[in-house]
């Protein structure tokens, strides 16, 4: 018979992420090929609901591990509980972030197995799964296999693969494990503000800003700001408040090249680039970005593309779908008017 | 404290890098420092600095890999090791994680361990948590800021980036720590710096220095390394008199092409 196919299901706060349901459906497409059944593991305070959830989803059965202990995620006993889980599994799949990262890392090592993060397209070769994965920040494409240590881990890129939709008819074993826990050696101690707005990584639409945002001499900031660093931040900000507004009207999130995070216009969190975070979004609105390679390398295989800049010349031209010849701080505002009408 | 800082060299970001007849290739792009690596050497020689020690950058790469390690001793750490050896070619994290291990035990009794957040090439961050976990000491990956330090105690308190916002977590030292670009700003390594670093003997250890015996086998392969699609896109730019008059037609053409 053949093995279930492991299926981590990543959650914070009470939510899964949106990429762990992605997980779900991947795993039921290789089900196919692989045969056996999809096994959903949940880890942590209150996951019954989830592992219901992961049930709809797609998976055949849930498996959940409880305990006060595990309200917040720390890689190493969680990672003890699932190399316990998936030992003898063929196949261990989960979504990537910055939590499986670890736990990937760490059950490769337990399970003395290989882990192929980032993971944007699957397939079968003889039984075992054959991966793309982007290097050099998706300049190159590797192909990716591990042809004998077992299980195979893989994280999932959000957005490579397609999103299930749930189905409350499916039924499925939702069954509490009983493991040893291990008392976590990290302690959480509190949480910063919550980045308010939608997530890069899940983001169907990001408007993102550049140097451009910068550059409305007409603005004249507040008397005092004196500073002349402090008064280009300020105009800068001013095109990000565009930039947002244009980013609500379309449910998508903030994007920003690396020399207006550099130049210090908005946070890092916000980098979409080589160095920042590397993003898939269905529609990507570049307002006053030139488009160095290493930002192109971070957003280029989005499914549409529109620049809008000062200069025609703009190397963000000869990537897009659609361009706009213009300043955005005269572009976006009626832009933004005329999506909020349709 | 003593401090390990694990570097790599990578091509520099701003590279062309295609790939000729299944090789890798940047052209004649520099060699560099992993530019996530930097801010780890940077926080390495900020701990040193508050709280004195030593700080030792380690690197696994072919023996004429050194200028990340030379720009690593520029910038002001004491000493710099390379670790080569024609058995460690072709490496997946998996081995890799546990050959830098076996060199951090031998440099020797670390309280910290740092990395950067991953390379710039195989982009993986997840080699520096394999060497927690094989170290036995925590993993703390992706750690934007220092937020307490007490080596006596033992202890060290982190924030953390996640993809949800700040995190902020304590744990014990040893520990391993990732870092992201926010958490400092790298120093430009002095001209005395440079001269003490062009002169530097970097020694090298093998896998016999490392009591490294067993046949090292990559889990994971990579047979074969592809150019992505090449984007098939014409421009279409969007004409009008004024900005609105742009802005409109845009709209209508990004619902026309059902986009939005």
């Amino acid at each position: 018979m053949a093995k279930d196919i492991f299926v981590y299901i990543d959650h914070f706060q009470g939510e899964a992420l949106p990429a762990s349901w992605e997980a779900v459906g991947a795993a039921r497409s290789l089900a196919e090929s692989l045969g056996g059944d999809v096994a959903a593991i949940l880890v942590g305070e209150n996951v019954g609901d989830l592992a219901e959830q992961a049930i709809q989803y797609g998976a055949d059965k849930a498996l959940h591990v409880e305990d006060a202990s595990l309200a917040d995620f720390r890689p190493e006993p969680f990672s003890s509980i699932v190399a316990k889980i998936a030992s003898d599994a063929d196949v261990l799949l989960m979504p990537t972030s910055g939590r499986t990262r670890e736990l990937a890392a760490m059950v490769g090592v337990d399970l003395d197995t290989g882990v192929i993060p980032d993971v944007i397209e699957m397939d079968t070769a003889d039984g075992a799964i054959m991966a793309i994965r982007p290097i050099y920040a998706g300049k190159l494409l590797s192909k990716v296999t591990i042809p004998v240590n077992r299980p195979q881990i893989l994280t999932l890129r959000s957005r490579a693969f397609p999103k299930p939709e749930p189905d409350s008819n499916r039924s499925g074993a939702v069954e509490g494990v009983e493991v040893e826990i291990e008392q976590p050696v990290t302690e959480v101690t509190g949480y910063g503000e919550t980045e308010a707005g939608v997530s890069l990584s899940d983001a169907a639409v990001i408007v993102s800003g550049g140097r451009g945002t910068a550059n409305n001499p007409d603005l004249e900031p507040p008397a005092d700001i004196t500073d002349e660093k402090e008064q280009e931040i300020w105009r800068a900000q001013q095109g990000f408040k565009l930039i947002g507004e244009l980013a609500d009207v379309l449910g998508g999130a903030v994007g920003a090249s690396r020399a207006a995070v550099d130049a210090g216009y908005i946070p890092y969190s916000h980098q979409v680039g080589q160095t920042g975070k590397v993003v898939s979004p269905d529609l990507y609105i570049a307002a006053g970005i030139s488009g160095a390679i290493q930002h192109l390398a971070g957003m280029r295989t989005a499914k549409t593309i529109v620049a809008i800049n000062k200069d025609p010349d703009a190397p963000i031209f000869k990537l897009a779908r659609f361009g706009v010849v213009g300043d955005l701080f005269d572009v976006l505002p009626p832009l933004t008017e005329e999506l909020k009408n349709r | 404290m003593n401090i390990v800082v694990c570097v790599k060299q990578t091509p520099d970001t701003a590279a062309t890098v295609t790939v000729e007849g299944g090789e890798v290739s940047w052209g004649d792009a520099p060699l560099v420092l992993n530019p996530w690596d930097e801010y780890a050497v940077e926080e390495a020689l900020q701990i040193k600095e508050e709280h004195g020690g030593q700080v030792t950058a380690l690197s696994l790469g072919p023996e004429d890999a050194q200028e990340a390690l030379k720009q690593s001793l520029a910038m002001g750490c004491d000493q710099a090791i390379l670790i080569s050896d024609p058995a460690f070619a072709g490496l997946d994290t998996l081995q890799v994680s546990k050959v830098l291990a076996a060199a951090i035990e031998k440099v020797g009794d670390p309280d910290l361990v740092l990395f950067g957040r991953s390379s710039v090439d195989s982009d993986t961050g997840i080699t520096g948590t394999q060497v927690a976990r094989r170290l036995g000491f925590p993993s703390l990956i992706l750690v934007s800021k220092v937020v307490s330090l007490d080596p006596a105690g033992g202890k060290i308190e982190v924030e953390r980036m996640l993809e949800e916002g700040r995190q902020q977590v304590a744990g014990p030292l040893p520990a391993v720590l990732s870092v992201v670009k926010e958490i400092n700003e790298p120093r430009y390594p002095s001209f005395m710096g440079i001269r003490k670093a062009s002169k530097a003997e970097i020694p090298i250890w093998s896998g016999a220095d490392l009591g490294i015996s067993d046949d090292l086998s990559a889990a994971v392969h990579w047979p074969e390394i592809i150019a992505p699609p090449k984007i098939e896109t014409e421009v279409e730019m969007i004409e009008g008199d004024t900005a609105e008059e742009k802005a409109k037609k845009l709209a209508q053409r990004l619902a026309e092409e059902k986009v939005i």
